[in-house]
This record gives C-alpha cells, structure tokens and sequence, in this order.
C-alpha cells in the first residue's frame, strides 16, 4: 500500500490540477474514433422484414421493436407480408435477393421453402436473421424461442399439477406443416418419456384456430371429466381451449398450459382470469432488441455475410398468476409503437 | 311406373343415421345426452352459417363471402368496444357494415349482372382487406371487459341446453319462417327454380335477390356474434380458413341443389348433423389429422355417387350450373 501511496497522491495532484484546466480543455474535446463508422454502417440502409403474415401481436411487436431501435440511426425498412401464403413469401424472398437490402430478417413459415434462398442471400451479400421460426439453413443469427424447451417446459407444468390425480393429459397441436408446432411437440415427447404413468387421452392438431380447439377440447372433456392438464401449442388458439374448459366449469380444476409472444391482453390479463395456468412466454420486445442488437453488430463488424453464424435462443418467462400482475412480464403492441 | 327414388337428402339421412349407429355401438361415450349437446355445441356456427348459404343457393346464387361478413363486423363490434365505445353503438355501427355489405353484394349480382361466384369472391375479399387494413390492431381481436355479460350469446346453457344450440334453433325457425311463410320466401325459390320466368310473372326479381344478400350478411354476422362470444375473442383470420367450403359442404350434403329452388331448412339440418357426428367421433376415437381429412373426403365420395347412382343425370332435366 505504501509503495502505491505515493503515485496515488502524485495523480491525485494531477487531477486536481486538471480539473482546474478543465474548462480550456473540454471545449476542445475528444472524439470517440469507432462512433463515426458505426454511423455510416448502418445511415442508409435497408432492412427487409418478411413475416409469415403482419396483424398478430409477434410479427407486430418485432417490427415495431426493430423501427424504434434502427429507424434514429437512419436505417429503411421494408416490409414483405407473406400474408400466411409460403409461396408468396418464398417470392418476396426471390425479389428481396435482387434489390440486396443490406440484411433480411426472415420469419419462415416451414424449415425447408426459404432455406435454399436464404443461402444464396447469404451469398449475395445480405445478412440474414431468422427470427422464431428457423429454417435448414444457418444463417449469420438466429434468434427465437427454444421450442422443445417450450413444450418440455409446458409439459412439466402439466405433470407437476396431475400429481395425485387422474394422470390423464390433452395435447391442443398447431398446424401438422408448422415446424414450431412439431418441435413442440419432440418437448413433450421428451418429457412424457420420463413420466410413463401419464396418458395422453388426446392428441390432435387445431390448425391454430381457437374454435377448433374448443370444439376438440370440449369433446376430450365430455369424454374425461376427470382430466387434470391440456398441453396447448398457441395462446391465440388455446383461447378457445380455455373457454371449453370454463364452460365445462373446470377451471382451476384442469391445468391449461400454453405458449404465446407475451402480449398483455393475449397473455397476462388470461393468466390473471385463471383462463391459463401458464404461459410460456418468449418476450417479444426482448426478441426485437435482440435482433436489433445483431443487426447493429453485424453492419458495423463489416464480417462477410455467412462467415459467422450463431444463435440467440430467447430467455422464456413462465407467466403465472405469481408474476401476471408485474407490469414488466408482459407488453402493450400499442406502447411498443409509440 | 313408379320407381322407388331416393333423393339425396333421404341418402344423407340414411349416412346419418348409419354412422350415428355405428358410434353408438362401438364408441364408449359417444351415446350419452352430454355428449349430444356437445355434438351440436360445435356445429352450431357451421349449422347458422348453413343457413344463411341455403337461402342464396335456393335463389340460385352463392356467397363465397359468406366468412368476411362473419368475421369483419363482429370483429368490428370487439374492437369497438376495446377502444371504448358503448356495446349498442358498436353493434349498430357492425349491424350497419354487415346490411351495407349485403347491399353491394346484392346490388352488383341484381343489377350489375355479375355473376353471384365471382361478385362475392371479389367482396370478400375487400370486406377481409377493409377489416386487416383499416379496422383491426391485430388478426385476433380479443375480449374487452367491456363486453362482459356479452359472451352468454355463446357461452353457459339455458334450460340445461348450450346457448350455441338455442342460437341455431333460433336461426332456423326464423329462416324457415322466412322462406316458407312469407311471399319473399315463395320469391325466393320461384326466382332460384327459373329467374326468366320469375320476372315474367311479375316477382320484382332484382330486389328480391338483393334482400337475399342483406339477410344473409345479416346471418353471418350473427353466426360471428355467437362465435366470438363463444371462444371470447374474434380470430378474424379465419377468413383464409376453408371454412366456406364446409358451408358450401353442409348445404350440398343436406341436398340442397346448387342450381337452386330446392331445399330448405330440414337439409341443412341433417346436412349439418352428418358433419357433426363425424368430426364428434372422430375426435372421440382420437383420429390423426390426415386420417380425419380422409374419412371426410370418402364419406362425402359415397354420398354423392350414391345420389348420382339412384339419380341419373339426364339431358332433359340438367340445368346449367349443376354441380
């Protein structure tokens, strides 16, 4: 301490000494040498969105979050809505390829329509982030949901709150085509290994249609009034599960679990009505600085395209009635736009 | 000379009563009076919306955009009601769309000429545009607290019985009112059994197919209401769905010719029962997907040769527009 006593005393003088010249010198100031580049990386250019389809809360929120963090640094944004159509978006992708905006951030509908294409994007020049929904490709980022953990977490739930009951489970599918409805669905298998004295009473797929799923769940419940949990694949579907469990007078009595972007009136305000018992949530906003955060870092390290490739798989929050009320565990399209 | 016919509504029935045996034997739980309301609890809307196609196909038309007027309008009334106006206004200002919508539909097929398939095709999809572009934040319009008390249009039971199925009871008697009481519905199939000779008679023809439109907008909005209520939120996405098809599916199935002047109510009673018995056991017997879509296609396969094996089609009595 000592031996470092004295040069300490020596720069504290220093600074005094300074501070005293401060005023002088802060007029001339310092420039910081890498904000520069990093402005002119990113003042002009284009980022391409193409969702499966605008109008829900997911695609919404990405790109409200994407604009409100790039749109100050001058970057453009342009939006391709495959409007639920593959081949629509596979073309919107072909065309994307052509005009070369410097990055594409793609939501694909299925693993293998756009992989092809996003490998020549690659190629050509254009970064590629996937987002939620990956293809076979690899491209620079992928950022999403984990979606077999989704379904282990959610099937968890399930078994936990079956304990002592009748063991008995319904499981609410998404589109047979969809990947994130088959991945799902490998998360519960995993976990229905390990629990062999669960049975699955159903298992059929609502093509993400709330009316569907509730015709379905209200016929597994006439059938097994004693069910104890629903594994659903989509809190805009399992809505309709959820009023089939009400009407039956279940609620409470059968643990719906289901997995959504967190948007509040989709999923907290459920949760709080007691219509889900858990809402696996992969925080949209989050999700949006996440992958604007990639976009920053890739257009400012001048990496080639395709060289580098990882992965940001989001962090989920379990939404419960413990963590419902919190005004942070969910978010407001309407805010995020603002 | 008299051979023993059987129409296809007769043909339908048999399937019905066929496959409803067959369920009752061999499905446990399928026979039980729980499981009946539930049945009709969920083809409740198809059964409304059957209804609502009846009354153009019997005047010779189609409604290809039958699901934007139950989606958009309803739509309309939740997303009203969570940007705070009153539940009255925002069903008025729906009620209004939805008569507005049967208006254009009606006027383009009645006096515009064009015909009634491509017209509502091209307006359906404006109604579904209209609703995406203009009228709703997001695809899945939810519930508002201020709806509360609202969702009984489709939800609990009255007298032990799902309201779902008091909405449809409701639906049929008025449309069978309509279409069996009252000179518009004696125009109705006059007009669908031979429009030349309808105008030559005197029936004001091109009012008369307007009005058709109107009610079954109207009916489509209704059909909407009780859905909505149903499963609390509007997925007004449901417009892409092949929903129309099992409409189109229902009506046909109940035989109700699609060159019009025939049918009425019963069909699309029995034409929607077919389909909720199948898809009841089905999901009973927890039937993949595909298995389901299967079955489906088959059981509608051997109800339309049946009819064309006891029906021949013969040059002097088909029509143009037969299916």
């Amino acid at each position: 301490m000592k031996h470092i006593g004295s040069p300490t005393k020596a720069l504290v003088a220093v600074l005094g000494l300074a501070a005293m010249a401060a005023p002088a010198l802060a007029q001339q100031g310092l420039d910081e040498p890498f904000q520069k580049p990093f402005k002119e990386a990113l003042a002009g250019k284009t980022v391409a969105y193409v969702p499966v389809a605008m109008n829900f809360d997911l695609t919404e929120g990405w790109y409200a979050g994407l604009k409100k963090e790039l749109e100050p640094f001058g970057v453009k944004f342009v939006i391709r809505d495959a409007n639920w159509n593959t081949n629509a978006g596979a073309q919107a992708v072909t065309s994307l390829i052509s005009e070369k905006p410097a990055v594409m951030v793609v939501h694909n509908p299925d693993v293998q329509t756009y992989a092809k294409l996003l490998q020549r994007a690659e190629n050509e020049g254009i970064y590629v982030i996937q987002i939620n929904m990956g293809s076979a490709y690899r491209s620079s980022a992928f950022v999403g949901a984990n979606w077999v953990e989704i379904g282990e977490r959610q099937t968890e739930g399930v078994v936990k709150a079956c304990e002592g009951k009748s063991n008995k489970i319904a499981i609410i599918q998404g589109a047979l085509s969809a990947a994130a409805s088959a991945y799902t669905l490998k998360g519960v298998e995993n976990v229905l290994a390990k629990h062999p004295e669960i049975k699955v009473v159903s298992s059929q797929a609502a093509d993400w249609d709330a009316a569907k799923a509730k015709a379905i769940t209200q016929t597994v419940l006439k059938q097994n009034p004693d069910l104890c949990g629903i594994v659903g694949f989509w809190d805009g579907m399992d809505i309709g599960t959820a009023a089939a469990v009400k009407e039956a007078g279940l609620t409470g009595k059968v643990f719906v679990a289901t997995s959504g972007g967190g948007e509040r009136k989709g999923a907290c305000e459920l949760v709080k009505s007691g219509a889900f018992d858990l809402n696996m949530s992969y925080d949209v906003p989050t999700q949006a600085s996440q992958m604007a955060g990639t976009i920053k870092w890739l257009l400012s390290s001048g990496v080639k395209p395709g060289s580098i490739k990882g992965s940001e798989y989001t962090t989920l929050i379990p939404i419960t009635k413990e963590n419902a009320d919190n005004q942070m565990t969910c978010w407001n399209l309407s805010d995020l736009k603002k | 000379m008299k051979r023993i016919r059987f129409n296809q509504q007769e043909i339908v029935f048999a399937v019905f009563a066929l496959l409803f045996l067959v369920f009752s034997i061999f499905l446990r739980g399928f026979l039980t009076a729980d499981n009946m309301l539930t049945l009709l609890q969920n083809v409740a809307v198809l059964g409304i919306l059957g209804l609502a196609m009846a009354i153009v196909v019997i005047g010779r038309g189609i409604d290809i955009s039958l699901i934007a007027a139950l989606a958009v309008p309803p739509g309309l009334v939740l997303q009203m009601v969570q940007n705070g106006h009153s539940l009255p206004a925002s069903l008025l200002t729906a009620m209004l769309l939805a008569i507005a919508f049967g208006l254009v539909n009606g006027w383009l097929i009645a006096y515009a000429e064009v015909p009634s398939l491509f017209a509502t095709l091209a307006t359906g999809l404006l109604l579904a545009g209209l609703g995406q572009a203009a009228l709703f934040q997001l695809d899945v319009v939810q519930w508002s607290s201020g709806m509360d008390g609202f969702e009984r249009l489709g939800q609990g039971t009255i007298l032990g019985i799902p309201t779902s199925i008091w909405m449809f009871a409701i639906a049929c008697i008025v449309v069978a009112f309509l279409l069996r009481q009252t000179r518009w519905g004696a125009y109705i199939y006059a007009i669908g059994d031979n429009p030349y000779a309808a105008r030559v008679t005197g029936i004001p023809s091109r009012p008369i197919i307007v009005l058709q439109y109107v009610i079954t907008a109207l009916i489509g909005c209704f059909a909407g209401l009780v859905m909505a209520a149903s499963v609390n939120s509007m997925p007004t996405r449901i417009f892409n769905s092949t929903l129309i098809y099992d409409v189109i599916l229902v009506v046909v199935l109940g035989g109700i010719g699609l060159s019009g002047g025939r049918g009425g109510v019963l069909n699309v009673v029995i034409g929607t029962l077919v389909i909720g018995t199948m898809l009841n056991g089905m999901t009973i017997m927890d039937i993949s997907y595909a298995g389901q879509n299967l079955i489906k296609g088959v059981v509608l396969l051997l109800a339309v040769i049946t009819d064309s094996f006891l029906n021949p089609r013969n040059e002097e009595t088909a029509q143009q527009g037969d299916i």
